[in-house]
């Protein structure tokens, strides 16, 4: 249980997916301009990055590792998550299309997104168990979503102040960026081992 | 338009890092220095020549409607190919971009050149568009390398700048540090060039329809 909880605040706080290892800029960037479609998004990630945890350590244990062809993994896992996106859109539509009305439109976007791709890479990388690859997607998940919420709250304040013209747009947000990841950084050496 | 049209292009008009803020991730994970900026800018590159020469010959044969598919798995080899490279030639700029590597499947600046130039022009073409795109890549993760590496450790390409005269600021070659670099290099180039970078402009060349680097970008 106490590894469990670890594991679920180390994704979160201390790696950041997006504060502090850079994955997942794009909608990090692009969707936090408003507070709904920020929350839309971060369902759908931590959605899909849970269940292709889940599904992309079953590809690596029972097909790429007899077959001795862990060198595919990066195919395989763009396929893996590619097909399993569009799965998991059809079976919303039918299932549940309350949540795929809200979820809907951010499924597609996240096939290319990295944080996904990323966090398959680094069970595998990390050589992560089922269990500790499902809860390190479902933490990594969590942490996106934290940071996508405060950063759109930053955003709304920085929306309204009086900024310099070349820093209007993309570099202040940049810059507000900066100052959030330093606020991320404090929970560096939150864990000793 | 003339192959040198098309070449500048790519390292200058639309730069792929300052113009058209693409491949975010990279650009903000691996710059903590020149030599690394370097490293990734070679790899992608790379890739892009290799996917650019595939989906431009293929670009007959591949059906419109799973063209995305294939365009993704095309640069997936690709990138498998240089992953295997560098673990066998360069092992120390394989462990200091560590995932980056793989990642570069889900780089936006590669499958954007595939939408918008391989899949309609001529091999040559799509050769020198990579070469020009490439080049404003690493040039763009070198600039950036080089300044964060300056600030932060003192040094350029691994050479001692201020001789030890100026304490440097570690905090420029960690996370928050990327962001800020990126925030300060952009809106000097905005101020310098008095030209806005219009994301509307971008999306519409793209078939892509996600709308998503509207006023962001994708990794």
């Amino acid at each position: 249980m106490k590894e469990i909880a670890v594991i679920i605040f180390s994704a979160i706080f201390v790696e950041n997916f997006v504060l502090s290892k850079f994955l997942g800029i794009c909608p990090f960037l692009g969707v936090s301009k408003k507070t709904e479609t920020a929350l839309g998004m971060s369902g759908a990630v931590i959605f899909v990055m849970t269940i292709s945890s889940a599904f992309t350590w079953l590809v690596r244990e029972f097909l790429l590792k007899p077959l001795n062809a862990e060198y595919l993994s990066t195919i395989a896992f763009v396929f893996v998550i590619a097909s399993l996106v569009q799965f998991v859109e059809i079976v919303l539509k039918k299932i549940l299309p309350a949540l795929y009305k809200a979820l809907g439109i951010y499924l597609p976007l996240i096939t290319t997104n990295c944080a996904v791709l990323g966090v398959t890479l680094l069970n595998s990388q990390r050589n992560n168990g089922f269990l500790t690859s499902v809860i390190y997607g479902l933490g990594a998940g969590l942490g996106f979503t934290l940071a996508l919420i405060i950063f759109s709250g930053v955003r709304e304040r920085v929306e309204r102040s009086d900024i310099p013209e070349a820093f209007k747009g993309l570099p202040i947000t940049l810059v507000a960026a900066a100052l959030v990841s330093v606020a991320f950084m404090g929970f560096q050496g939150f864990f000793q081992k | 338009m003339k192959s040198r049209e098309i070449f500048l292009n790519g390292l200058i008009k639309e730069n792929p890092s300052f113009r058209m803020v693409l491949g975010m991730c990279p650009t903000l994970a691996v710059t903590t220095s020149a030599i690394n900026g370097l490293g990734m800018g070679m790899a992608t590159t790379f890739v892009l020549i290799g996917s650019n020469i595939a989906i431009s010959l293929l670009r007959n044969i591949i059906p419109e409607r799973v063209r995305i598919p294939c365009f993704i798995t095309i640069i997936a080899g690709f990138v498998t190919i240089v992953q295997q490279l560098l673990k066998a030639f360069v092992p120390s700029i394989d462990n200091a971009l560590g995932i980056f590597i793989p990642l570069i499947v889900v780089n936006c600046i590669i499958l954007a050149r595939a939408e918008m130039f391989a899949s309609k022009n001529t091999v040559y073409k799509s050769i020198i568009d990579a070469l020009g795109m490439g080049a404003g890549f690493c040039a763009a993760l070198i600039l950036m390398g080089g300044f964060r590496e300056l600030l932060g450790n003192g040094t350029v390409f691994g050479f001692d700048v201020f001789g030890g005269k100026i304490e440097p600021a570690l905090i420029m070659i960690l996370p928050p540090g990327g962001f800020l670099a990126f925030g300060l290099i952009l809106a000097a180039i905005n101020s310098l060039s008095g030209i806005k970078i219009s994301q509307k402009e971008i999306c519409k060349g793209c078939s892509m329809k996600c709308n998503s680097c509207i006023s962001g970008s994708k990794g």
